[in-house]
Parts: structure tokens; C-alpha cells; sequence
């Protein structure tokens, strides 16, 4: 689908599926499916937890045609380093910006920054581009049409070039690990 | 008692950012900057009167409530992905904020590609 929109397709190493997974070709929905159910139900009864099975189980099986592909998580454990980081990050993001917004002689220095991405996977770069909203003042806005860069709004910068090292160092580099290498 | 008190610490500081963020909403000098406002300001501050619901009704009432941490998961997928939904549907009109290296007005091209982010 993406090769016709002239988009470059993921490296074939990416694309070939497990042969496991006839019958579940989401695995992470069906476990995300369960979850949801059992936590909007607040319960751990069989009987929920059989109906979230059947429900997990089903909705991907019938939704697969016209779902993406289904993320490759190649480290859990460069995962579970990323998520403390993050939380905290976003922690801090609310300090600060909240800080920028009340401190009513500040003159905020806003700027546009274009990150060059390494990312290939449309799913990180999903990932990458939702974590660069929530962390401290920036907003990313726009990729491009080849998926090469993104383009992000800073609130407070005095040096641009340093913004794009930090997204690059502090959050494309683990998200990378995560996904793809 | 001191359940009580972390209750209230919660909703105290939920309200405190929900405000933060709408008052960065209302003060901000253009539309990009007060996009920032809404998309973090009210993580931290839903995700405090959240947490502050969780820890009443499981403490005090009738035992572990975990849909929040539902609203809280469906909160931080959906904050970003609408602020980038924004952002780029004013780039597209060239609504032009003026700042450093801004992208030239309407130089978005026509869109026939899937949406980015979401």
C-alpha cells in the first residue's frame, strides 16, 4: 500500500511474518484487547476473562486486512529502560511548561526545528513523534512526505541545533533500540 | 487520615496544571505555542485528578478501581496525535507563527499520504 504512495517500504528483513502467528496476527492487540476488557469490567472473573479472551482472540482475526502490520518489539528491555525516562520526562514537561505559561515576564523564544530522522518503522517514528509531544516543550507537527524529517515546535529554545541533538540522543536512540536494531 | 491528605495533595496539584494549561491556552502569543499548553499541562493534570479517584475509591470505598488508569492510557495516546493533527492542518492553511525557521506559508504539499502520526 505505502510502495504506490511512493513511500519507501520497510527493509524486507521487517516485513516477514513469524509463521506462529496464523491465528493471532496481533498478538500485542490481543493482549491490549484482554487488558481493556478486564479493566472496564474492573474484574478478574473467569467469565470476563473468557469473554476478553474470545474478544482478543476474534476482533484481530477479522480487523486483519485492514490493520497495518502488526509492531516487532526487538527489545523489551531497551523498553522497560525508556519507560522511567519518559515518565519522568513528562513529569518534568509539566513543571516547565506550566512554570513558562505562569511567569508573566518571560519572554518565550519559540522556534521551528526540523529533527532528520534515522527511523524507518512506522511505528517508531509514530512513537517517537507522540513522545516528542508530551516531553517538554515541544509539539511535533509535521512529517514529511518521505518520512525523512519531522518537523517540531519549540516553546523556549535559544539553540535550536541543541534541540535536535537532545530529541536525537535523549529519545530516537532507545526508541530505535526498541523497534528496530 | 493521611490517605485523606495524599487525596487531596492529588486533586490539589490535577487542578493546578488543568489550570496551568488553560490559562497557557487563553496567554500565549500564537497558535502553535498554545498548542503546548493543552498537550502537556493537562497530561499532569487529568493524570493527578485521576490518580487522586483511584486512590479514593480504592482506599475509602469498596475496594481497587483501575478504569482510570484506562482514561490515563487513552489520555496519552490520544493528547499528542490531536496536537499533531492541529499543528498540521495549520501548516496547511499557512497560518504562519512568524518565529525562527518557520516553514514558508502553504508550502505543505497537497495531501495525498496517510496522516503521520496518528
Amino acid at each position: 500500500m505505502n510502495e504506490r504512495r511512493g513511500i519507501p517500504a520497510a527493509p524486507p528483513a521487517m516485513r516477514e511474518k513469524p509463521r506462529v502467528w496464523y491465528w493471532l496476527p496481533h498478538p500485542y492487540m490481543t493482549l491490549v484487547l484482554v487488558g481493556v476488557w478486564l479493566m472496564l469490567n474492573n474484574t478478574l472473573h473467569p467469565r470476563h476473562v473468557l469473554i476478553g479472551a474470545v474478544l482478543g482472540f476474534a476482533i484481530p482475526l477479522f480487523a486483519q486486512h485492514f490493520l497495518p502490520e502488526a509492531p516487532r518489539i526487538r527489545s523489551w528491555r531497551a523498553a522497560m529502560r525508556f519507560l522511567p525516562l519518559f515518565l519522568w520526562d513528562v513529569v518534568v514537561a509539566n513543571f516547565v511548561v506550566a512554570g513558562l505559561i505562569l511567569n508573566l515576564r518571560r519572554r518565550m523564544r519559540p522556534s521551528w526545528v526540523a529533527v532528520p530522522l534515522d527511523l524507518v518503522d512506522p511505528y517508531a517514528i509514530t512513537t517517537l513523534a507522540n513522545v516528542i509531544s508530551l516531553t517538554p516543550g515541544t509539539v511535533s507537527s509535521r512529517l514529511d512526505d518521505g518520512r525523512r524529517t519531522l518537523l517540531v515546535h519549540v516553546l523556549d529554545t535559544a539553540d535550536p541545533a541543541a534541540e535536535v541533538a537532545r530529541i536525537k540522543s535523549r529519545y530516537e536512540r532507545p526508541i530505535r533500540e526498541i523497534f528496530e536494531c | 487520615m493521611i490517605a485523606e491528605l495524599v487525596i487531596s495533595a492529588c486533586l490539589v496539584l490535577g487542578g493546578f496544571f488543568a489550570l496551568a494549561g488553560s490559562i497557557g491556552l487563553a496567554r500565549l502569543p500564537d497558535f502553535y505555542c498554545r498548542l503546548h499548553g493543552p498537550t502537556k499541562a493537562t497530561t499532569l493534570g487529568v493524570g493527578g485528578l485521576l490518580l487522586g479517584s483511584m486512590l479514593y475509591f480504592s482506599l475509602l470505598e469498596e475496594g481497587v478501581i483501575v478504569h482510570e488508569l484506562l482514561i490515563a492510557v487513552f489520555l496519552f495516546m490520544s493528547a499528542p496525535v490531536s496536537a499533531h493533527l492541529l499543528a498540521r492542518a495549520a501548516l496547511h492553511l499557512g497560518i504562519d507563527a512568524g518565529t525562527a525557521g518557520s516553514p514558508a506559508a502553504g508550502t505543505d504539499p497537497p495531501d495525498h499520504e496517510p496522516p503521520p502520526a496518528g
